[in-house]
């Protein structure tokens, strides 16, 4: 009995770490979000969407930097998503036992912690400096780059979750490989690969270095691609770090949205995901 | 009976069954190896395949039933390091060969597998899917052959009011049914069967067994069965394999009987496997 009485006690201590450590997390959490939601909430009125960035001391908003986000993270996925699901396509459908594949997913497990600020200069070196001038497009592409080895990691493992009968069901009616895949696997991965996307999407909406180097800042409404473009997080850097407290209210609200659209996009992604699994 | 199988030293195959006349063999199997990396799980098995019966591969687990079915349709080619070598004819073509076009041996030797696996679709698109790949058909043609399908797969009935309903919904043993129906879709010439109800209930099972019986009519059916009774009430033909090796082949009322091997009689009185 001893050994009980032992084992129980240390199960009651390690459930009561366990605990503990979960409360100490959740605790920043809760008192991130009380702050964000508390200074933040004060400051959103209608204004936010429809007047741009002002100039210290003036009333305006945020439609500039939302409107440049939303069009920069757009060109991003756009970009990141086809060249994301064709690599981890052909790692988990025609590469699965291949060395070439274990390379590729060594390297992009790199990229996928790889800082974000080394990404915006690796886009500083070879287009803004190249261009000579910060643009819409350089933000987008370094966004990119980050989508990239998100999405190839999600998809790669919700193809691999699918069973293996599944691809021999349709190979056994004669089904080439090319069609299995697109009418077959895709159809049977989509909820975990939609989901991926959402991820890699809540991932970059939040980024500001790579943009910091890439696509500057612009004060004024532009849709220029070209040219620099404005963007929340760099804004949210900017307005934060002034003096001015108006700028740092507007700051306080755009950190809010950022946060609010972030939280929707995963709880999405949860749901499609729950989804994906029950059926 | 022809000369070639008489002429093949396998010893160990009955017979009996070459004496049999008007039977022909779809699919003939000679001195066939088979290795998984350096294993080598089907020894030198030659066993013939009769057009229009069904024949049944019986063992105990491991003993490489499977494998064999999966060589007649080239699953494994699916995966790397597996390989077989000898000869398998399919009427007159070697469907070991390099040249063999996979996607269209796998259109005449149809598979349906132990677990039901349809595809995640409606109804309908699990049978005209497969239709689509090899013919194209005005959509009222269509309609009918997916019809026929269902109905040759005793499903029709079931599902004639939910065509568009996901094929995931459908029971374990209407999911079988479906699985069978998207095979015959195809027009195969031959369906393997690989444990076709050791995951159905008795009920669904005695359907599948039926429809089995039915299906030898226009098509050479081989099944894989860990259940003797099984075997016994659907074949014409019973192979005993143990070991990797073809034990014993014959006409299955023989197979049950009067086995000539200590080894298979050890299993169909389930001393062992």
């Amino acid at each position: 009995m001893a050994i009980y009485d032992t084992r129980r006690r240390r199960n009651h201590l390690a459930i009561g770490l366990a605990y503990a450590a979960t409360a100490f997390g959740l605790t920043w959490l809760v008192l991130i979000l009380a702050v964000l939601l508390w200074k933040g909430f004060s400051g959103l009125n209608l204004a936010v969407f429809t007047e741009m960035t002002p100039p210290p001391g003036s009333a305006g908003g945020l439609l500039n930097p939302i409107i440049g986000s939303l069009v920069m993270t757009f060109i991003a996925v756009l970009i990141g998503t086809p060249l994301g699901i064709l690599a981890g396509t052909y790692m988990a459908e025609y590469g699965r036992y291949d060395k070439l594949t274990m390379v590729v997913r060594f390297i992009n497990d790199i990229l996928l912690s790889a800082p974000s600020i080394v990404i915006g200069l690796f886009i500083y070196e070879v287009m803004v400096a190249q261009m000579g001038h910060f643009s819409g497009w350089a933000g987008s592409v370094a966004l990119a780059v980050i989508v990239v080895p998100v999405v190839v990691r999600t998809t790669e493992d919700m193809l691999s979750l699918l069973p293996d009968t599944m691809r021999e069901a349709a190979a056994s009616i004669g089904l080439p490989r090319s069609l299995m895949i697109q009418k077959v696997a895709y159809r049977a991965a989509r909820a975990g690969m939609i989901t991926g996307v959402l991820l890699a999407v809540a991932r970059i909406s939040g980024e500001t270095a790579p943009l910091l180097f890439t696509a500057l800042n612009n004060q004024f409404w532009s849709t220029n691609m070209n040219a620099p473009v404005s963007s929340l997080p760099v804004v949210i850097f900017q307005f934060a770090l002034s003096p001015y407290e108006d700028w740092q209210q507007l700051a306080w609200t755009g950190a809010l949205l950022i946060t609010m659209a972030v939280l929707a996009l995963s709880i999405g992604a949860r749901i499609l995901s729950s989804r994906g699994k029950t059926s | 009976m022809t000369v070639t199988s008489a002429s093949v030293p396998t010893p160990r195959v009955a017979n009996a069954a070459m004496g049999a006349e008007g039977l022909k063999e779809k699919i003939s199997i000679r001195d066939l190896d088979f290795y998984y990396g350096e294993t080598r799980a089907l020894k030198s098995i030659s066993v013939p395949l009769y057009m229009h019966k069904v024949t049944a591969f019986i063992g105990p687990s491991g003993c490489g039933k499977s494998t064999l079915l999966r060589v007649l349709n080239r699953m494994y080619d699916l995966y790397p390091g597996q390989r077989a070598d000898g000869h398998v004819r399919l009427d007159d073509t070697d469907i070991l060969a390099p040249s063999q076009d996979l996607n269209l041996l796998r259109a005449k030797v149809g598979m349906v597998f132990q677990k039901p696996t349809p595809f995640p679709m409606t109804i309908y698109e699990n049978i005209a899917f497969g239709i689509r790949l090899y013919e194209r058909l005005p959509k009222s043609e269509l309609d009918d052959r997916v019809k026929h399908c269902l109905e040759r797969a005793a499903l029709w009935d079931e599902v004639k009011d939910k065509l568009d309903a996901n094929g995931l919904s459908l029971s374990g043993g209407q999911q079988q049914r479906l699985c069978i129906a998207r095979t015959v879709a195809v027009r195969p010439e031959v369906i393997l069967f690989d444990e076709p109800c050791s995951a159905l209930d008795p009920i669904s099972t005695s359907k599948i067994e039926e429809l089995i019986d039915e299906l030898k009519h226009e098509y050479t059916i081989c099944i894989v069965t860990h259940n003797m009774q099984q075997a016994a009430r659907v074949s014409d033909y019973t192979a005993f394999m143990y070991l990797g090796e073809m034990v014993e082949f014959d006409e299955t009322s023989k197979i049950f009987t009067s086995p000539r091997d200590n080894r298979t009689q050890d299993y169909i009185t389930g001393r062992f496997g």
